[in-house]
């Protein structure tokens, strides 16, 4: 089977930082990939990179075999990148209807009839449990809250790749394991890669996980690989989440 | 905005067309001619108001696309003797083309530097005016001889310089503009453009070509300023540099922040209230700048948002 994207020496520097240091790294279709690694280990930049959100100074980035190094963001979108924010970035003087209603209205092929927006922006905002908070400003959303309308969003895209940059961030531990329902639901039509702190929800979603550290991948495999994994576990596990 | 029910918003934009419809037979006269110049200019601030306001891009040279129109039409009269219709076709294309070409040099830049750049376009077309003076008639201007300015249609032929007619006209492309407004602003389209000047990165980020819809909203605007250009040669018959200079670029700014920025009514309510305080301070003081000028402080300091801004901010969130 042919990855859904491939990086080949991806890098890039700031100043004389190499964030992400020449990673080649695969992806196969409907996995569901997590990405850890201490802070700043440059899992951010990574895939800031793939979704075109910034440029990499050598390397190359392949999606469903073409190079997609060169395309603007926004056209990586078009191809199926969804990416959602580590910051939370929605819209917060817009309703949280409008914040879906954007994606969904330009996926839409079939007219953009109001009627058709308002089915898939309810249905997305349905999936994240925020459909009683359609018409709140997103600003005024609970912080968690604003992370499942970034969710919400992504999904929107009807992304054949979803990048998840640390999601659950803020979630309360109720709230997480709707969420692990949700990512097993986005995974039976979408690639995901997720980059996760929380390794319970790492443990429990990921087929296999990849391990940045200072700006290269120290190591990849499933959970129980990685789990056993004793360079792992100095840089990482053992040091911030022991 | 949600996909909410249009009534309210489309009755009130009908309720506000069909008053001034009806100010038409009671106001005496010189309100009335006031009145029809003010629907003229609130279609300037419309145009304005969409770059700016739901954009968010303030630009400093929109009397370039007003003169576009105002001269686009006023020359195609005078010196090609082209009919009423076809002087406005060629003034709406003209605005059309320059804001095409405008907005692919100005968008490279964002910010104070958008400012800056559309000011220096504006003020290279102001120069272009007064440098083919033989053509525009130079600072003097041109008048756009009576006999010119009948609309034929069919049998009948209208004359725009009687006032009823000129009012009625006005009326109509007021009207036009401000229902193509409200239905661009409850568009998908209209919320792309809100979202581009909430935060034009995240926007990127849903897939949108932000480039290509600021360039679409600069062409809109532009074409909408530019048809207030040309229906002001025609309907007042005095095609003028002044209205090429940088004050012209400036009003707008002016009637929209007073109005209420990316508010659709604002644009008129701004303009009407500016003209009004102005014509009222004139007939006490030669200083009516100042009372203008205070006006606006008190304005800005109590109502930020401008009129319609802020009353939507405060009883009526469904405004569009
Ligand atoms: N725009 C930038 N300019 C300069 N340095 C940056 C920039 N973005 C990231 N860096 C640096 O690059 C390194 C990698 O950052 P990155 O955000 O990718 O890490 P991360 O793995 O996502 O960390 P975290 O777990 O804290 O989110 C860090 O040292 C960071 O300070
Ligand atoms: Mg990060």
């Amino acid at each position: 089977m042919m990855p859904l994207l491939t990086t080949k020496g991806l890098s890039r520097s700031f100043g004389g930082l190499r964030a992400v240091d020449g990673v080649d790294f695969a992806l196969m279709p409907g996995e569901i990939r997590a990405v850890i690694g201490p802070n700043g280990a440059g899992k951010t930049t990574f895939v800031s990179l793939v979704s075109g959100r910034i440029q990499p100074s050598s390397g190359m980035i392949v999606f469903d075999g073409a190079d997609i190094t060169n395309l603007p963001a926004y056209a990586r979108v078009r191809l199926g990148v969804a990416y959602t924010f580590q910051i939370t970035s929605v819209f917060a003087n817009l309703s949280a209807y409008d914040n879906v209603a954007l994606p969904v209205q330009r996926t839409l092929t079939d007219g953009r009839s109001k009627g058709a927006v308002h089915t898939g922006v309810m249905a997305a905002l349905e999936r994240t449990g925020l459909a009683d908070r359609a018409d709140m400003p997103a600003g005024q959303l609970s912080y968690g809250h604003q992370r499942l309308l970034e969710v919400a969003m992504g999904l929107a895209l009807k992304p054949r790749l979803l990048i998840l940059d640390e999601p659950t961030q803020g979630l309360a531990d109720s709230e997480i394991d709707n969420f692990i329902e949700l990512v097993r639901e986005i995974a039976d039509s979408a690639t995901v890669l997720l980059i996760e702190h929380n390794m319970p929800v790492v443990m429990r979603l990921a087929d296999r996980i990849t391990v940045f550290n200072a700006g290269r991948i120290l190591a990849e495999g499933t959970p129980e690989q990685i789990r056993a994994n004793a360079a792992v576990q100095d840089a990482y596990l053992g040091t911030t989440h022991g | 905005m949600k996909d909410a029910s249009p009534a309210k918003p489309y009755a009130l934009h009908l309720g506000v067309i069909a008053l001034l419809f009806g100010l038409s037979f009671v106001l005496p006269e010189y309100h009335h001619g006031l009145l029809a110049r003010i629907m003229v200019l609130a279609v300037f601030a419309m145009g304005y108001n969409l770059l700016f306001g739901y954009v968010g891009l303030l630009s400093l040279g929109h009397a370039m696309f007003f003169s576009a129109g105002l001269y686009g039409a006023g020359l195609a009269v005078i010196h090609l003797g082209w009919s009423v219709p076809a002087a406005f076709a060629a003034g709406l294309a003209c605005g059309a083309l320059l804001a095409l070409v405008i907005g692919l040099l100005a968008l490279r830049t964002s910010g104070v530097a958008f400012m800056i750049v559309t000011m220096m376009f504006a003020q290279v077309f102001y120069l272009v005016i007064l440098y083919f003076a033989a053509w525009t008639g130079g600072d003097q201007g041109m008048v756009v001889p009576q006999p010119m300015r009948v609309l034929v249609l069919g049998s009948t032929s209208l004359d725009l310089t009687n006032p009823t007619v000129r009012y009625m006209s006005a009326l109509a492309l007021f009207s036009i503009v401000l229902l193509i407004s409200l239905a661009i602003v409850r568009s998908g389209y209209g919320r792309v453009l809100v979202a581009i000047r909430e935060n034009e990165e995240r926007t990127k980020m849903l897939g949108y070509d932000t480039f290509s819809n600021k360039l679409a909203a600069v062409v809109i605007s532009g074409s909408i300023c530019a048809a207030s250009g040309a229906a002001y040669a025609l309907l007042f018959g005095y095609v003028g540099s002044s209205f090429a200079s940088v004050q012209y670029s400036i009003l707008p700014l002016l009637w929209v922040l007073l109005g209420g920025a990316a508010t659709t009514l604002g644009p008129l309510i701004g303009t009407l209230f500016m003209y009004y305080v102005i014509d009222v301070a004139s007939g006490y003081t030669s200083a009516y700048l100042l009372i203008v000028g205070i006006a606006l402080i008190l304005l800005v300091l109590f109502f930020p948002r401008g009129i319609l801004g802020s009353i939507r901010q405060r009883w009526l969130g469904w405004l569009p």
